[in-house]
C-alpha cells in the first residue's frame, strides 16, 4: 500500500489515492504549526489522539466501505443513514446473543430489497433507495413512536465500539476486518472482477456470461450489511439507539469515496483511496473543530476542500464524440 | 388487427390533430399520467375535506406547495440534462436566509431586496455550472459540495432563526388575489368587477405561473433550451452536432439556482423569517428528487419538464395534506409518502415486461 508513493510511476487510478494522502499530510502540519503557535504543544501527532480519530472514523470507514461498492457499479445507496439506524434500533430491541444478528438481518434485508429494485425492476438506484430509507424511517418511526427505544445496546455491542485491545480501539479492529474482507472480495475474488467490469459496461458484461443483476444484488448486500454494523457499532458507542443517528454519515461517505479516486459512474477506483478518503475527513472535520471555527465556516471549508480536490483529480474527460 | 391499423389510418387522414394529441400523450406517459394522478388525487381529497372545493382550501394548499413547486423546477432542470443537483435545497435556504436580511422596509428597497436575493440565487447556480462545466466535475458530487457551501453561508448569516420580513408583503403573497390588490389599494381595494371572476384565485399559484410562463416556456423554444434535452439523451451526439452543450448546461444550473432562489424568497415572504435547517435543506433536496420523478422526468435525462416538476411536487404535498383531512397518525406519514414513492417509480417497471431483447435492460 505505502510503496505505490516511492514508486517512480504512478498509476493512473493511484493519483487521487497519492494526492489525498498528500493532502492529510498538509492537514496535519497544518493543524501542527497551529496548535504549536497557539498552544505550543503538538497533540495532533501524539499516538493517542491519532487513535481517537481512527475509532470516529471507523463509523464513517465501514459506511463508505460498502458504500464504495454500489458506487463502483455506478449505483449509489441513498438507505444507509436508515439502515443504520433500523439496524442500531432493532439490534438493542431484541437485545441479548440475537443482537447482532438482528442488525445483520435487518442489513442484509435492505440490502436484498435494494438490490432487487435496482437490478431486477430496473428502477435507478438514486430514488429506490430514498424511497426504502423514507419507507425504513417510516417503519422505525412506528416500531418507536417517534422516541428513541429506552433499551440499551448489549455489553458485546459496547466492547465492540469502545473498548481497548492493547491500547488500540476494538472499533479500528472492526474497521480493519470490514476494510480487509471488502478489499479482499474486490481485488482477489471473481466477484470483485465482476463488479468493476458490470460499473464500466453492464451490457458488455452480461454479454460476457455475467449474471451482471445478481453482481448488483450482491453489491447492495454488501453495502447493507456494512451499514449495519457502522449502525450497530455507532449504537454501542453512545450507548443506546436514537433518531437520525445514521443520517449525518451519508453525505461523508459518499464524499470519502469520491475524494479516494473512485469514479462516481463506477467502474474505477481503489479501496485504498477509500481508506485515504475517510482519513482525510475525519481529520479535517477534526482539525477545523480544534481551529474553534463556527459550524457554518467548518461547512464552507469542507465543501470547498472537496470541490478543489475533485478540481485537481476528478476531472472527466471532455466528449468529442 | 388489420382492422385496428386501418382505423387509425383513417382517423391520422381525418384528424392529424387529433392523432398528433394521441402521439404527445404516448411520449410523455409519465407527465400525463401525473396530471391525471394529480386530479383524481385532488378531487377526492376535496370530496373529504369538510370545506372541500372552496377557495380557502385551495389558497392553503397552493401555499404549502408552493416552495417544493419552485425546488422541483430548479432540479428538474439540472435532471433534463442528465445530472442531479444536490444543492437545491441548500441554495433554497441560502437565499432564505439572505431575504430575511433584505425584504423590508421601504417599497423600493422590498423590491431591490427581492431582486438581490433572486440573483444570489442566480449567481450560485451559475459558479455550480462553471465548476461543472469548466471543472468537468460531475454534477452531483459538484453540487453535494457546493450544497455544503451553501449551507455554511446560510449558517453564517442566520446562525439562530430570525429576521422581519414585511408584513404585508407576506400577507399579500399568500391569500387570493383580491387580498393581494387590498394591500396595496389597487383596482378599488381589489373590488372591482371586472375582477370578481378571478378575485379567489391564490397567489402563490400566480407567481408560480408566471414565473414558469416567462422563464420556462420561453426557453423551450431556443436552440440553448433544446440543446438540455439533447444533453440527456445523448450528449456525444449533441456534440457532434454542433450544439452549444457548455452554454446550454451552464445555464440549466444557472436557472437551477434562480428557481432555488425563488423557493427561498418565498419561503422568507411566507414565514416572514430566514432560517438555516440543515435537515429542512436536505428534505427539500430529497423530495424535489421524488418531486422530479412522479412529474414524469426521466432520471436518466431527456424526458420531461418543468411543468411536470410542479406536478409531482403537488402530487407529493396532496398525499401530506391526505394525512389531515383522514387523521391519519402522523407517525405513519413518511412510512406512507415512502411507500407511495416506491409504487410510483415501480410503475416504470412495466416497461420491462415489453422489452423482447434482454440486453436493452443493461443501456
Amino acid at each position: 500500500m505505502a510503496n505505490t508513493v516511492s514508486l517512480p510511476k504512478v498509476r493512473p487510478d493511484d493519483v487521487p489515492v497519492v494526492i489525498s494522502a498528500g493532502f492529510v499530510v498538509v492537514i496535519l502540519v497544518l493543524g501542527t504549526i497551529y496548535t504549536l503557535a497557539t498552544i505550543g504543544t503538538a497533540p495532533l501527532l501524539t499516538p493517542n489522539y491519532l487513535l481517537t480519530q481512527l475509532q470516529t472514523g471507523s463509523f464513517l470507514g465501514i459506511v463508505a466501505a460498502g458504500m464504495m461498492v454500489v458506487i463502483l457499479l455506478g449505483h449509489i445507496d441513498l438507505s444507509v443513514p436508515w439502515t443504520m439506524t433500523a439496524a442500531a434500533m432493532m439490534a438493542t430491541y431484541v437485545g441479548g446473543d440475537l443482537a447482532i444478528p438482528t442488525g445483520l438481518a435487518v442489513g442484509l434485508a435492505v440490502g436484498l430489497f435494494n438490490g432487487f429494485g435496482v437490478a431486477y425492476m430496473r428502477i435507478p438506484s438514486m430514488i429506490f433507495t430514498l424511497g426504502v430509507d423514507a419507507v425504513m424511517r417510516g417503519l422505525m418511526v412506528m416500531l418507536t413512536g417517534g422516541f428513541s427505544p429506552r433499551t440499551e445496546s448489549t455489553p458485546l455491542m459496547k466492547w465492540l465500539a469502545a473498548d481497548k485491545i492493547l491500547g488500540i480501539p476494538v472499533a479500528v479492529f472492526v474497521w480493519a476486518g470490514v476494510a480487509l474482507v471488502v478489499a479482499t472480495i474486490l481485488g482477489r475474488t471473481a466477484f470483485g472482477k465482476m463488479v468493476y467490469a458490470t460499473g464500466n459496461s453492464e451490457s458488455a458484461t452480461y454479454l460476457s456470461g455475467v449474471r451482471t443483476r445478481r453482481v448488483v444484488v450482491g453489491a447492495f448486500v454488501i453495502s447493507g450489511l456494512c451499514a449495519a454494523v457502522a449502525g450497530m457499532l455507532l449504537a454501542g458507542y453512545s450507548n443506546k439507539a436514537f433518531q437520525g443517528m445514521g443520517t449525518p454519515y451519508l453525505l461523508p461517505a459518499i464524499a470519502a469515496v469520491v475524494l479516494g479516486g473512485t469514479h462516481i459512474l463506477g467502474g474505477r477506483g481503489r479501496f485504498i483511496g477509500t481508506l485515504v478518503g475517510v482519513i482525510l475527513i475525519v481529520l479535517l472535520n477534526s482539525v477545523v473543530s480544534i481551529m474553534q471555527m463556527p459550524d457554518a465556516a467548518r461547512q464552507v471549508i469542507y465543501g470547498l476542500v472537496i470541490i478543489v480536490m475533485l478540481l485537481v483529480y476528478g476531472r472527466t474527460a471532455r466528449v468529442t464524440s | 388487427m388489420s382492422a385496428i391499423t386501418q382505423g387509425s389510418s383513417v382517423s391520422e387522414a381525418t384528424a392529424p390533430r387529433s392523432s398528433a394529441i394521441l402521439i404527445s400523450i404516448k411520449q410523455n406517459r409519465g407527465f400525463y399520467g401525473a396530471i391525471v394522478l394529480l386530479v383524481l388525487l385532488y378531487l377526492v381529497y376535496n370530496l373529504l375535506h369538510p370545506r372541500g372545493f372552496t377557495a380557502n382550501v385551495l389558497i392553503a394548499n397552493a401555499n404549502e406547495s408552493a416552495v417544493l413547486c419552485f425546488v422541483a423546477i430548479a432540479q428538474a432542470l439540472a435532471v433534463v440534462t442528465g445530472g442531479l443537483d444536490l444543492s437545491v435545497g441548500a441554495v433554497m435556504t441560502l437565499t432564505n436566509t439572505i431575504a430575511s436580511w433584505l425584504v423590508r422596509g421601504e417599497p423600493w428597497q422590498i423590491i431591490l431586496g427581492c431582486l438581490v436575493t433572486l440573483a444570489s440565487g442566480t449567481a450560485f447556480g451559475f459558479v455550480n455550472g462553471l465548476i461543472i462545466v469548466y471543472g468537468r466535475l460531475q454534477p452531483i458530487i459538484a453540487t453535494l459540495a457546493s450544497g455544503a457551501v451553501a449551507m455554511g453561508l446560510a449558517l453564517l448569516l442566520r446562525p439562530t432563526p430570525g429576521g422581519d420580513v414585511d408584513g404585508d408583503l407576506g400577507w399579500a403573497a399568500t391569500n387570493s388575489l383580491r387580498d393581494l390588490f387590498e394591500t396595496y389599494g389597487l383596482f378599488d381595494d381589489g373590488e372591482a368587477p371586472w375582477l370578481q371572476p378571478i378575485a379567489w384565485f391564490p397567489v402563490p399559484l400566480l407567481i408560480i405561473i408566471v414565473v414558469v410562463g416567462m422563464v420556462w416556456i420561453p426557453l423551450r423554444r431556443t436552440v440553448t433550451g433544446r440543446t438540455l434535452y439533447a444533453i440527456g439523451s445523448s450528449e456525444g451526439a449533441a456534440y457532434m452536432s454542433g450544439l452549444p452543450i457548455d452554454r446550454a448546461r451552464l445555464l440549466a444550473f444557472t436557472l437551477a439556482g434562480f428557481f432555488a432562489g425563488c423557493g427561498g424568497l418565498y419561503l422568507a415572504i411566507q414565514t416572514g423569517v430566514g432560517n438555516a435547517d440543515i435537515s429542512q435543506a436536505g428534505v427539500y433536496t430529497l423530495n424535489s428528487i421524488a418531486a422530479v420523478v412522479l412529474g414524469g422526468i426521466s432520471l436518466l435525462g431527456g424526458i420531461g419538464s418543468a411543468v411536470g416538476a410542479i406536478f409531482g411536487a403537488m402530487i407529493l404535498r396532496v398525499i401530506s395534506f391526505y394525512f389531515r383531512v383522514l387523521s391519519i397518525d402522523p407517525l405513519m406519514q413518511t412510512l406512507v409518502e415512502g411507500v407511495v414513492l416506491l409504487a410510483a417509480v415501480s410503475l416504470g417497471t412495466l416497461r420491462i415486461l415489453r422489452v423482447k431483447n434482454r440486453l436493452e435492460l443493461f443501456r
